[in-house]
């Protein structure tokens, strides 16, 4: 398959044939390829954004913090001080004579007004050209205001979406062990890298809650300061997502001997396994909880199993493609499409690193085009070569697969269905099956071109 | 800012170069390109696809840490060979940044140096844009852009027909508004030339095959015929410096009539009075008819509307046309608030006028500072885009979507709102959102309202 692609992107598109291929990736966009990936800002604002009981100042123009205004479907079950959108909003001569006072200033009626439990000071691009010291400003306002003013240094031209992450893990481990917590289970653990879109954390909780696993602090998704400043009472963390909290999990492994393990809780066997992972691991303190565990897992499954059975009926043989942000979610999504009977042929991811892209290959079926840092002519492309019938991604993908006449499921931040979970991935098959089934495929312009192409029935409605 | 705050809190803003890339996209064959580092591009790009539910590409030069110290001409220029490489443009549509702006770089030097280094490649028309975040908003941004383009193509290559052509600029309307005024036109037998044209570049039908430039748009031909229009119509006051209009008056003796964005009777009345002078058309009975619907149906819902207290809000020309329709309906504009800068109370005070009373004017302002305000004015109403959801919920009061930018609801592209028929979509919109709140709020079930 000839496929038209960039000469400096070539190396970060593959097909798989063997398993063993190399892709080209972790490197800086390409100008004018039209990246679908953010920048550094977008990663630490990504990270510690669901830290509810947190004032997220955003140093600079307005726009940064504009487009991030309660952006995401991170829940909280008490304050809400995260859904909100602040602002130095500089202005030209905050450009010119330094926007150090200005900071000064919004953090002392910010603070005073919402009486947060710490502060996160995001840099934007130009706070490190204007020269504001931001550690300086911000050590000064934690000895006035007496609650941890935090910088987080996310210049968005500093590197990608993952020194982002990078600079949040940085931000939170400045609080991690800043405060006691007594009579924490020695089966206990930490979630990092969960959002709690849709209330997503709420169902592992509720799962850990079952094995007999203490939470001790769900720390990037529900979160609560004093919950982080306390976290290294956990006796494991809990990593999933792309990286996005590795470097906390591994700064926490350094100075508090904390172990971590990795997981994921998409699909039934990423699911299954991870919590089979967790029982395993503190079997030697509670050897019930194996048995505990093998019984939640059945009892999910008995739930969903009759369901997905009927969905897997209408959705096998097709052919599915998966665009996301991280590629660990991309792992998941190619397995828990096997288990409604479908085909990834396409997969990307916008931060993939060289075991990811590894891992990916592995996993997946010969023939399968792998790309990685993608941009919307590639992925409209790629998707009509392959003959795919549902797209995985997220607010930026949509119109493409939209304007293809292709079925579309919502994997992004904003969603409402929580993904997640033995009950998430029934979700997952509903919404896949809902596009797919639609009846309005069948007028779109796109699709009565290639009606000639051979397509398994669907049942409609 | 916030009146008597040093921050802002939620913004009823967007950044300069959002409103720019938005206007290159009305462009024929145009690719809309930033700047600046990779994030903004996207953020703005979903930002955008979130209200239009449309494929929006925007370029970007995604600067690292070097180009910020050494420069950022070098991946300009390669970001331009790959949007040319892949898109094919006729048009590339340069909007800076913050951080490029800051560190010096000028876009027209660095361009005309990229034109003459690859003179020998069939290269697209460049346009750039001076759109530092720091500097006004997105509106600004919208405006800046519409007349660097007029600067650039008006009146090039120097044509000796004269067009028989009206001009006409919108601000930030829908793709819907904008096909209704070429409807108006239609109606008056009149060529428009109206830039931007995102009617349907931003709101277009289905497609047989993906293109990665939509279709539509003004083409630069036609930009370059303004400068032999009969006159112009622009929309929104509120121009410092930035009127492609004043532009054509002063350079092409094109007669410029500024006018309030055209919603509700006396907007639109403005607008075909405009359209009149240029052109000596009477205006078409179809739209003399529309008009006497608006009155009609002005009547038949007054008792619902009269008295009761709205907020508006959005960008500042969108204030502007709303408050004047709302003040022909007897809903009484209470808030008038707006992100922006500009002379909008002195300009209410005219478009109130003996309807009602002036509402209070918020510039330069927020949403904390709005919920505040309204918070002691018991307000029925809240008018504006969908980021004044959480004080409309807050309240307990309905909101109706217009403007931009539209988050939470199906079909922002197509909201009507310029025109005797927008003004009768808002009128049939407010009236019934009114009519269901007093509906719901007895346990009586009432079956007629």
């Amino acid at each position: 398959m000839t496929l038209n692609i960039l000469k400096e992107r070539k190396d970060q598109v593959v097909e798989r044939i063997s398993g063993n291929e190399e892709i080209g990736c972790t490197r800086e966009s390409l100008a004018g390829a039209v990246s679908q990936r953010a920048c550094v800002f977008c990663g630490a604002r990504v990270v510690l954004y669901p830290i509810a009981d947190a004032l997220h100042l955003i140093h600079g123009p307005i726009g940064c913090a504009a487009y991030t205004w309660d952006i995401r479907g991170a829940l909280s079950s008490g304050p809400e001080l995260h859904r909100l959108s602040f602002s130095t909003d500089l202005r030209e001569r905050d450009i010119i004579f330094g926007g150090e006072k200005k900071l000064e200033a919004a953090l002392d009626e910010l603070i005073d007004t919402h009486s947060p439990k710490a502060a996160f000071v995001y840099s934007t691009c130009i706070v490190g050209i204007i020269g504001d010291d931001l550690n300086a400003v911000c050590k000064k306002m934690t000895d006035k205001k007496g609650i941890p003013v935090i910088p987080v240094q996310s210049e968005g031209f500093k590197g990608s979406k993952r020194e982002g992450y990078y600079a949040a893990c940085k931000a939170m481990f400045s609080l991690v062990g800043t405060k006691d917590k007594k009579d924490v289970s020695p089966v206990s653990v930490n979630i990092l890298g969960d959002f709690n879109l849709a209330g997503e954390i709420w169902i592992i909780r509720d799962y850990l809650k079952k094995m007999g696993v203490e939470t001790v602090a769900n720390i990037t998704g529900d979160g609560r300061i004093d919950d982080v400043r306390s976290c290294h009472k956990a006796a494991l963390n809990l990593v999933q997502c792309s990286g996005a909290t590795l470097d906390l999990a591994k700064m926490m492994k350094d100075k508090f001997k904390t172990p971590f393990e990795r997981v994921s809780y998409l699909g039934i066997e990423d699911m299954a396994e991870s919590l089979y992972m967790i029982a395993d691991y503190f079997s030697d303190i509670d050897p019930e909880i194996v048995e505990k565990t093998a019984n939640l897992v059945k009892s999910e499954l008995e739930e969903i199993m009759p369901e997905l059975k009927e969905i897997k009926e209408d959705l096998k043989g097709k052919k599915a493609a998966i665009y996301v942000g991280g590629a660990f979610k991309a792992f998941s999504l190619v397995k828990a499409f096997r288990r409604i009977g479908m085909k990834v042929v396409l997969v990307g991811s916008q931060t993939g690193t060289k075991e990811d892209y590894k891992e990916l290959a592995e996993i997946t079926d010969p023939g399968t085009v792998i790309v990685d840092d993608s941009n919307p002519s590639e992925l409209s492309e790629f998707i009509v070569k392959k003959g795919v019938n549902i797209f995985v991604g997220g607010v930026k993908e949509r119109p493409i697969a939209y304007k293809l006449g292709i079925a579309f499921c919502d994997h992004n931040h904003e969603r409402k269905i929580a993904l997640e979970g033995f009950a998430g991935m029934l979700n997952f098959a509903r919404e896949v099956h809902t596009s797919v089934t639609s009846p309005v495929w069948k007028f779109h312009p796109a699709r009565l071109k290639n009606i000639s192409e051979k397509e398994p029935e669907v049942r409609c409605g | 800012m916030a009146e008597n705050h040093v921050s802002t809190t939620n913004a009823c803003k967007m950044c300069t170069p959002l409103g720019s890339a938005l206007a290159f996209r009305g462009i024929k064959g145009a690719m809309p390109f930033i700047h600046g580092s990779q994030g903004c591009a996207t953020y703005m790009r979903r930002y955008i696809i979130s209200h239009f539910r449309e494929p929006v590409d925007i370029a970007s030069s995604s600067l690292g840490e070097k180009h910020a110290v050494f420069g950022g001409a070098p991946n300009l220029k390669k970001g331009i060979l790959n949007v040319n490489e892949k898109y094919k443009p006729e048009l590339i549509g340069i909007a800076s940044t913050c951080l490029t702006e800051t560190i010096g770089d000028d876009l027209k030097l660095i361009t005309t140096e990229f034109l003459r280094e690859f003179s020998d490649l069939d290269l697209p028309h460049i346009v750039t844009v001076s759109t530092p975040s720091y500097q006004g908003t997105h509106l600004n941004g919208w405006k800046l852009t519409i007349k660097s383009l007029t600067e650039k193509f008006a009146g090039n290559p120097d044509s000796f027909h004269a067009a028989q052509t009206i001009n006409i600029f919108p601000n930030l309307i829908s793709p819907a508004d904008i096909r209704h005024l070429k409807g108006i036109f239609r109606e008056y037998n009149l060529k428009a030339m109206i830039l931007p044209d995102i009617s349907d570049t931003l709101d277009s039908p289905s497609w047989e095959e993906y293109t990665n430039i939509p279709p539509g748009g003004t083409s630069t031909e036609e930009i370059a015929l303004s400068s032999k229009a009969k006159g112009s119509i622009e929309l929104g006051f509120f121009n410092k410096g930035e009127s492609a209009g004043e532009y054509l008056e002063k350079e092409f003796n094109v007669k410029n009539f500024p006018i309030n964005t055209p919603m509700g009777l006396r907007g639109t009345d403005a607008l075909l009075s405009s359209l009149e002078k240029i052109s000596g058309i009477k205006t078409p009975d179809l739209l003399v008819n529309q008009r006497g619907r608006l009155i009609d149906s002005l009547v038949d819902g007054h008792k619902y509307l009269n008295g009761k207290k709205a907020i508006i809000f959005g960008d500042e020309d969108f204030v502007a046309g709303m408050v004047s329709f709302l003040a022909e309906t007897g809903v009484k504009p209470v808030i008038a608030a707006t992100g922006g800068k500009a002379d909008l109370k002195n300009r209410l005070d005219e478009i109130c006028a003996d309807l009602c009373n002036p509402p209070l004017v918020l510039e330069d302002s927020d949403f904390d500072t709005i919920e505040k305000a309204a918070s002691k004015l018991e307000p029925d109403l809240m008018i504006g885009n969908s980021k004044g959801y959480k004080i409309a919920k807050k309240l307990g009061i309905p909101l109706i979507r217009a403007g931009f930018p539209i988050h939470d609801r199906f079909g922002s592209q197509r909201v009507l709102h310029i025109g005797y028929s927008g003004a009768l979509c808002l009128l049939d919109s407010i009236v019934n959102t009114i009519l269901q709140t007093m509906q719901e709020s007895t346990m009586v079930g009432y079956g007629y309202m």
